[in-house]
């Protein structure tokens, strides 16, 4: 790699070619501040508070899109390039709701931070904000339009990573917008409400549905039963918003502070996501041997399930039958655990922790009912809600002691443990149908070409003679190149996992703020480490499973299993059709 | 005479919907010559000629064949940029109104030097004159066989789209003009990568204003060397000058480079309606500098118009006599602006509405010694630190008329009670 020298604040250094000025000067401790930059998006130069000087040029160059170039001399403090800073700072804040103290992102908004480490005290320009709705019309996202800063990222996220394009910029010069298109509201007709664009949100514009005043009213009510199921992603990245490292796994004290929080039962959604792994590899099993419609795809990911209904309506009966972890959760909880515990399922009040936001939005689907009066999950919490409870409650994180989850859905598998990382699903899927169909133990059970953050993932695995090709999917874009296989007939796949959000469920749109490719990568390897360290690893191994089908569903694929952990799935492509 | 007829010698001498008269008048002959000489030397020609764009930034128009040439790709494209938005210029128009075939052949030239294999016109939605001029024109070149398969018996094969925007200032701007054609909203692109690398669907672009084409074919006759005597050192050639404003005689007018500003409004303008004074001329367009009626010797030449580190080159000279209050037009400009930015950036979006209310302060007489300040401090934010063209220039107006009219600023401070 060629290397190119220059000048950064008076100190010569040399960075490798096509550097851009932001990253040269990060490399030797020189941070110049950014608003609209964000790592691993496409987004650049907008909001051009990375401006500096470069000498020769008369205007100011923003550091984030620039490359280096022999000989570059570069100023990135000089009394004109802060006054530029400041004045951009200060002309964002004078169209923009202030009141801080209310909003969701305060104490770590990018914009209060850079409005405090600039110094801005005062603003030289009256402000020119002017009210706008809220909306708040869909179970998943809101967006206060009074606190967007115009910045692109949540644009760039729905349309270039997800290739969903919702969002979008209309309108221009002082009345420019983000909106949803054609100016709606965030509907279920386009959104599949991932969250990605709340994730990435600098300010408080686009967040998810705050329902954590709901699980505090039930906590304190005395006729009600609350219990909790977390999610295999939260435990490696809760921490971060407790204050951990990233990537620590906090399994033990999160479930302490769950009983602290007030709930009756601290469940861990793995177990739901071995029973996964035994339908749906059931299923898988059924298919090939039946002529089934292959390849089958996973349905544990609701925001590929919304993507699947508005925009490839015509494939959905490749997708598994099987119902998500979470709501084969909520079918038990709402069935099989108020029978055992000598409930009224009417008194059972059921809370997930989920690290997702489309997760609230399929919690509500009418499909997912055992009684038909009432949702059989009824509250859903992303992690970061799960760590505004924590905070509210002052329970001090670091110094709880470890608890282990409670029973009858508290032992699981490391198989359940990865459903968390892209390609977990896959990989655990395999280790059960591997096994069942081939009736010998696998040799290794790490498939390390499932593993990690590239885009599409294949695999090859021998079950009973034949070798099958399967896929994994994450982000949207990448699964529409899955699914346009499939619906040209020449996907050369039996099973396909798809995911959402990038990295999978550890980079979801409920997950804490600041992911990136490395903090996804922390979380990954959190994941398999503790895959690596559990006694049991394969699904069809979970004995707390092999007594609920002994106790109560009799057979995978049985009755019992089609009513409570299958469902089925919608046209909803409405608009394109209209 | 100060006015000199190279690109508007047909001008009302031929019916611009004729090619036959088109071509009776030396049309399509120095495509011809073109088609016989070397592309290298056809690019060297308009190097020695030492063109510099007519749009506005004055950038040297073989510097950007060069770029193109080189780039190996099997689309590349030629955009002619007609959206003549900037306010007080109509000199693109008069040149499409009135010989739109020497815009094409200008066009197929330069694709030819510089192997492009398709090009687009970029015609501002409210010419729509223009635009039927040119489809008709293409057509009928398209007939003659100058544009099409196998151009004049060569092996040149090109063709020319006329596409038109919905009325946006900033698709002037060229990567918002490149987004528009690929039908997204027009808001520009980070630089580099640059146009003729990156450009119209990712290909290599080369973009060039009317009066650029339109100036190549007599490149191409009179040779780049007897070309750059014409004109000053900095400026060779002649330019269209778009007057308007308080003059007598308002209209489009081929100079050579270096004749005073003054000569343009008195001698081709007639003088001043009433023969009242001047209070002030706006260069260039809405984001041009404004300059008092003792700077008028200033002769037309980029060099000495950098001194306004504005886009000045396009050529308009709007005259404002003593009956015009300064600020009422730095209202008009600025909210103009405010209007057409087209909101990718923060200074450009947020900056102008705020450039607006400190003006309004001025126009008030509530305004301070402070408020001088922070509109000086903001116009060179915006100025220096916009993403594209338009905010880097649209503050010209307010700096310059800081620098030249600041008497009238601080009267407006310091006399509350005059309003």
């Amino acid at each position: 790699m060629k290397m190119i020298n220059l000048t950064i604040n008076n100190v010569k250094v040399s960075v490798e070619q096509n550097t851009s000025i932001l990253k040269a000067a990060k490399k030797f401790s020189m941070n110049i501040p950014t608003l609209c930059y964000y790592e691993d998006l496409n987004i650049k130069s907008d909001c051009r508070i990375c401006v500096v000087e470069v000498e020769g040029k008369k205007g100011l160059v923003s550091a984030c899109s620039t490359p280096v170039s022999e000989g570059m001399v570069i100023n990135t403090n000089s009394p004109r390039v802060l006054n530029a800073r400041k004045t951009i700072v200060e002309l964002i804040l004078s169209n923009h709701d202030t009141n801080c103290t209310t909003c969701v992102k305060n104490m770590r908004c990018e914009l209060q931070n850079l409005a405090k480490n600039l110094g801005i005290n005062e603003n030289r320009f009256p402000s020119v904000f002017e009210k706008c709705e809220i909306d708040e019309s869909n179970p998943s996202i809101i967006r206060n339009p009074n606190l967007c800063i115009k910045c692109g990222r949540c644009v760039d996220v729905c349309n270039n990573v997800q290739g969903t394009s919702v969002l979008s910029i209309l309108g221009r010069g002082h009345e420019t917008r983000v909106t949803a298109v054609f100016d709606e509201a965030l509907s279920d007709d386009f959104c599949t409400f991932c969250g990605q664009c709340a994730s990435v949100c600098p300010v408080g514009a686009i967040r998810e549905k705050d329902d954590t005043d709901l699980v505090w009213k039930a906590l304190t009510d005395p006729t009600k039963h609350v219990i909790v199921q977390v999610a295999p992603a939260v435990r490696v990245s809760l921490g971060e918003e407790v204050g951990q490292k990233i990537g620590t796994i906090v399994t033990g004290k999160m479930v302490s502070a769950m009983k602290i929080l007030g709930f009756d039962q601290v469940f861990d959604t793995d177990f739901t996501a071995d029973l996964t792994i035994i339908e749906e590899g059931n299923e898988l099993i059924h298919r090939v041997t039946n002529g089934g419609v292959l390849p089958m795809m996973t349905s544990c990911c609701p925001g590929w399930i919304n993507y699947a209904e508005t925009r490839y309506p015509d494939i959905l009966d490749h997708i598994s039958s099987c119902k998500s972890p979470q709501q084969m959760f909520g079918a038990l909880a709402k069935s099989y655990y108020p029978k055992k515990a000598g409930l009224d399922p009417k008194d059972v009040f059921v809370v997930s922790v989920m690290p997702c936001t489309a997760k609230k939005y399929e919690a509500q689907r009418e499909e997912m009912r055992v009684d038909e009066n009432s949702p059989d999950i009824d509250v859903v919490l992303t992690t970061r809600e799960l760590g505004k409870m924590i905070k509210q409650m002052g329970i001090d994180f670091e110094n709880l002691d470890e608890k282990p989850f409670d029973s009858p859905f508290g032992i699981t598998t490391g198989a359940a443990a990865i459903f968390g990382a892209t390609g977990g699903v896959m990989e655990a899927a395999i280790r059960t149908v591997y096994e069942v169909v081939n009736k010998k133990p696998l040799e290794s059970l790490d498939f390390k070409e499932l593993r990690g953050l590239k885009g599409i993932k294949e695999a090859e695995i021998n079950l009973g003679g034949t070798n099958v090709k399967v896929a994994v999917a994450h982000t949207l874009s990448k699964a529409k190149i899955l699914c346009d296989q499939v619906r040209a007939g020449t996907s050369p796949y039996a099973f396909i996992e798809i995911m959402t959000c990038p990295g999978g469920c550890i980079g979801g749109g409920g997950q804490p703020y600041g992911t990136n490719n490395k903090v996804r990568q922390d979380r990954i390897d959190s994941t398999y480490r503790l895959d690596a360290s559990m006694k049991l690893r394969k699904s069809h191994e979970n004995p707390e499973v092999i007594a609920l089908y002994e106790d109560f569903l009799k057979e995978p694929l049985g009755k019992l299993s089609h009513h409570l952990l299958h469902t089925h799935y919608h046209d909803r492509n409405h608009k394109a059709k209209n | 005479m100060i006015e000199m007829k190279l690109i508007s010698k047909r001008f009302g001498k031929i019916n611009p919907l004729s090619i036959d008269e088109y071509i009776k008048f030396d049309g399509y002959k120095n495509l011809k010559k073109a088609l016989s000489m070397e592309k290298t030397e056809i690019i060297e020609e308009v190097q020695k000629a030492y063109l510099r764009g007519r749009g506005g930034a004055g950038f040297p128009a073989a510097i950007k064949m060069m770029g193109l040439a080189k780039e190996a790709n099997k689309d590349k494209y030629i955009i002619c940029n007609a959206d003549e938005g900037e306010p007080g210029n109509f000199k693109d128009r008069y040149l499409m109104e009135n010989d739109p075939h020497q815009i094409i052949e200008g066009m197929i030239i330069v694709a030819y030097a510089t192997g492009g294999t398709k090009g687009f016109i970029y015609v501002r939605g409210e010419y729509q004159k223009s635009m039927s001029l040119l489809k008709w024109s293409i057509d009928e070149a398209k007939k003659k066989g100058f544009l099409g398969q196998k151009i004049m018996g060569s092996k040149f094969n090109f063709d020319i789209e006329v596409r038109s925007g919905a009325g946006s200032y900033v698709c002037g701007e060229e990567f918002a003009l490149i987004e528009s054609i690929e039908g997204n909203p027009g808001r520009t692109r980070v630089k580099p990568p640059f146009p003729t690398q990156v450009g119209l669907y990712g290909k290599p672009t080369l973009i060039n204003n009317v009066e650029t084409f339109s100036t190549i074919p007599t490149i191409i006759e009179m040779g780049g060397v007897n070309f750059a005597k014409i004109g000053t050192p900095s400026s060779t050639g002649t330019k269209l000058i778009s007057l308007s404003g308080n003059v007598k005689n308002k209209g489009v007018f081929e100079i050579p480079f270096g004749v005073p500003i003054k000569d343009v409004i008195y001698k081709l303008g007639g003088g001043i309606e009433k023969d009242r004074k001047i209070k002030m001329v706006q260069l260039g367009g809405a984001c041009g500098p404004i300059i008092p009626e003792y700077m008028l010797d200033m002769i037309i030449d980029f060099e000495r118009f950098e001194e306004f580190e504005s886009k000045t080159g396009a050529g308009a000279i709007i005259v404002i006599d003593e009956r015009f209050d300064i600020f009422t037009i730095l209202l008009k400009v600025v909210r103009f602006f405010q209007h057409e930015s087209c909101g990718k950036c923060t200074p450009c979006r947020e900056g102008h509405i705020q450039l607006g209310n400190l003006i309004e302060k001025f126009i008030e007489r509530k305004a301070t010694m402070q408020d001088i300040a922070s509109l000086e401090s903001l116009a060179r934010v915006i100025h220096q630190a916009s993403l594209c063209g338009l905010g880097q220039t649209s503050p010209t107006a307010i700096i310059s008329s800081l620098k030249y009219f600041r008497d009238d600023y601080i009267d407006r401070v310091e006399h509350p009670e005059r309003g």
